[in-house]
């Protein structure tokens, strides 16, 4: 498997890497892998709330299969960690109604392709409940998803499939990019009165960052809202996920042709943070946007047609999409082929400015 | 062994071990393991039986001619199985759960659901037409089987809620739910996986599937070889099939299994060997796949004609039997007059608007959701200024 634990070269303040520092606040900085991020904020959210518990598929002993609950389980119990049968449909609906007696279950899906038998609770159940009780039920469910490709892996276990649930209203789908970001999005997800499904870029998982856990280490920044992560003057890439490390590093390449690349990671794909990126796009006149999922269907393609409702005089250029093929995820060995890359996202921004 | 998914539906007839306490001409019998839970069946309790099934099968009439009136947008009949739920309703205590599919009506009535919040839903003017918390009974689900995880997970919680109780405790104050489910919906993966999770965490479930012969045109012998309450000996619990048309099996039955729930051993599975009697919904024609000889065999084991045999015979009807049946007659007019008073007085100004569902698609606020209500709001008062100018002109 790729671990990727470096971090883009040249980030500006507030990146990908981490937070920006914030003089005068107390901070805690601690360098955390994603994955130890999310553990941390799992087990945060776990010591805050008594009525939060973990279920899912060897989540327990074994620590998940990408070892995210590791030591959960010891420290707080089987009955609060617990190792589910072996069915997502099972894992979604009694979240459910544990959620209508009040608790606030956190499920973990193994993979991303393991979702489907639960998509079912997850789209007819879950998403509608509060609007068909009128409001009267509330069904705060976690459902955590490590999702993307890029890690040399076998069929369904690199899969994208995020616009789905976007689509999906009564859902929220939040996706993080770095190590601080991952911590207070997990708690900021589970503390959500909705539900909220948190995509988890596996390749970034050993991503190593700086973590602010103080108190207030979230600095007022939502879940549900965007962040420039560069900033920049001439483009704008906007992102999520296992891209922006990606989409920086191809800023940091077009800086050296002298083009000033702002950075988006949209962070939260229902709600999507239109108006973060239109002040982007109304500054800069250019955007690319890219996702690992198929580019037909994909939210790239909401977001150039909303922003160009918006924003349609301020545009130099159409917004282009560099996303994954109408294709079926391939075989490993080809995955490089599929997968947006650095590349793929330049010559897009390239062709902005060939207008 | 040979198997013909396209056998005609099992007849009257009880298949081999299933539970009847009452025959069809209202005598009792006596069952060593069941009797006792008729312990608690008073003259007051037999009557309410009575009265739930006689005048929900009024309301369901009503539902039927509504819809046929073109004033419903379908109704779901559940003629022929007031006995089924009667029954298992007097079991259960007041602050048991309900997860019910979408034919559960004597629940809902015998649970202080109003008629027109029952039809809401039909009517299309809500999802819900009741609070869940209000009745302990959650509103209908219409795909199939979900809800039965849902009463699952909620049984689990109430579980969490009652670690460390003692088993006097449980009895004395647990709660049990019921997750509802039909014949053709056993078929459904979430009815497994639902009985995976009960069994595993020894949830106070009771599983009652009302085995109506039926889903939609499909007769029963398609989804299984078996009564369908032998499937809960592969989950490792109980599984009872009773004469679903016997409300007094019904009651003993869920009873017993209530009280397993309650004490900590785990769910039960209670089916009601019953008959749909009407269409599937109003939307159906039966003609095209059932046997009007089908239909009137099971006519003749209806019951609400078993029920008032009995209370007939053990004076349960009170002094004067006639005056009790035209009482509770009466009373199921009256409601048939409240249910089409509610349902007409659905509409216009009375019926919540679209913003109603962009108020509460979230419960925190979600910008797009904002920006699509504004513009919404926009519109229509567009339309309400043009209708002003109309008034005026
Ligand atoms: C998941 C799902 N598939 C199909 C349907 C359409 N449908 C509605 S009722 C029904 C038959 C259900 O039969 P059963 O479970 O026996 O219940 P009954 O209607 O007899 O009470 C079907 C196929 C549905 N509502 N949900
Ligand atoms: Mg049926």
């Amino acid at each position: 498997m790729t671990t990727d634990t470096t971090t883009p070269a040249g980030a500006a303040p507030g990146t990908a890497a981490g937070p920006a520092p914030v003089t005068g606040a107390a901070t805690a900085l601690e360098t955390l892998t994603i994955a130890k991020a999310i553990n941390r904020a799992l087990a945060d959210e776990l010591a805050a709330d008594e009525k939060v518990l973990l279920m899912g598929e060897d989540i327990g002993s074994l620590g998940g299969v990408y070892r995210v609950t590791e030591g959960l389980k010891a420290r707080f119990g089987a009955d609060r960690v617990v190792d589910s049968p072996l069915a997502e449909s099972g894992i979604i609906g009694t979240s459910i109604g544990l959620a209508l007696r009040g608790y606030r279950p956190v499920a973990e899906i193994q993979f991303d392709g393991f979702v489907f038998p639960g998509f079912n609770q997850i789209t007819t159940q879950l998403a509608k409940m509060h609007a068909r009780t009128r409001g009267a039920a509330t069904v705060p469910v976690t459902i955590r998803i490590p999702y993307g490709g890029g890690i040399g892996s076998i069929e369904h276990h690199s899969e994208s499939p995020e616009a789905l649930f976007a689509h999906t209203a009564g859902l929220r789908v939040i996706t993080p990019s770095n190590a601080h970001d991952a911590y207070w999005m997990t708690r900021q997800g589970i503390r959500s009165q909705d539900p909220v499904i948190i995509f988890e870029p596996k390749r970034r998982y050993w991503l190593k960052g700086e973590v602010d856990v103080s108190a207030d280490g979230h600095r007022g920044v939502s879940a549900f809202q965007a962040q420039v992560v560069r900033q920049g003057t001439d483009a704008t890439i906007a992102a999520w996920g296992p891209l922006v490390p990606v989409a920086l590093a191809a800023a940091n390449a077009a800086a050296e042709d002298g083009r000033s690349i702002e950075v988006i990671d949209l962070r939260s794909l229902s709600p999507v943070d239109f108006d973060a990126l239109q002040a982007s796009v109304e500054k800069t006149g250019r955007m690319v946007v890219t996702h690992e999922a198929p580019t037909f269907g994909g939210l790239g393609g909401e977001i150039a047609a909303r922003l160009m409702e918006r924003s349609f005089l301020h545009l130099e250029a159409p917004i282009l999409r560099v996303g994954g093929f109408h294709l079926p995820y391939p075989p490993s060995r080809v995955e490089e082929q599929y997968l947006p890359d650095l590349d793929r996202i330049l010559d897009a921004v390239d062709r902005t400015f060939a207008y | 062994m040979h198997h013909t998914p396209t056998s005609p539906a099992p007849a009257t007839e009880l298949p081999e071990g299933a539970v009847r306490l009452l025959d069809a001409d209202g005598t009792l019998h006596e069952d060593a393991r069941f009797t006792p839970y008729l312990a608690d069946l008073t003259e007051d309790t037999l009557q309410r039986m009575y009265r739930l099934m006689s005048t929900e099968r009024r309301v369901d009439q009503e539902g039927t001619s509504l819809q046929r009136q073109g004033q419903l947008a379908l109704w779901v009949p559940a003629v022929g199985q007031e006995g089924a739920q009667a029954g298992a309703l007097t079991a259960l205590r007041e602050d048991d759960w309900i997860f019910p599919t979408y034919r559960e009506h004597l629940f809902a009535l015998g649970r202080g659901v109003t008629p027109g919040q029952l039809l809401a839903l039909f009517r299309g003017v809500a999802h819900a037409g009741w609070a869940a918390e209000d009745h302990r009974m959650q509103p209908y689900t219409l795909v199939l089987a979900a809800q039965a995880l849902h009463a699952t997970g909620y049984a689990w919680g109430i579980s969490r809620d009652q670690a460390g109780w003692d088993a006097e405790r449980r009895l004395a104050e647990g709660q049990v739910v019921l997750a509802c489910y039909g014949d053709g919906a056993s078929s459904e993966g979430d009815i497994h996986e639902s009985m995976v999770f009960a069994a595993s965490y020894d949830l106070p479930v009771v599983f009652f599937c009302q085995n109506n012969q039926w889903a939609i045109s499909v007769p029963a012998a398609t989804q299984t070889r078996v009564p369908l309450a032998r499937r809960a000996a592969g989950y490792g619990f109980e599984g009872v099939t009773v004469d679903g048309n016997d409300p007094l099996a019904m009651h003993a039955v869920t009873a017993w299994a209530a009280e397993q729930a309650r004490t900590g051993s785990g769910p039960v599975l209670v089916e009601a060997h019953t008959f749909r009697g009407g269409a599937h919904t109003t939307a159906d024609d039966p003609t095209k796949y059932r046997t009007r000889a089908e239909e009137e065999a099971w006519a003749a084991v209806d019951p609400l004609a078993r029920l008032e045999a009995h209370l007939r015979a053990t004076g349960a009807a009170g002094p004067d039997p006639d005056r009790f049946f035209a009482d509770v007659a009466a009373e199921g007019e009256e409601l048939a007059r409240r249910t089409r008073e509610a349902v007409l007085a659905m509409t216009g100004d009375t019926v919540a608007p679209l913003d109603t569902v962009f108020e509460t698609v979230y419960a925190e606020s979600h910008p797009l959701v904002a920006e699509e209500l504004a513009w919404h709001r926009q519109w229509q008062a567009g339309f309400a200024d043009t209708e002003a100018e109309g008034d005026r002109s």
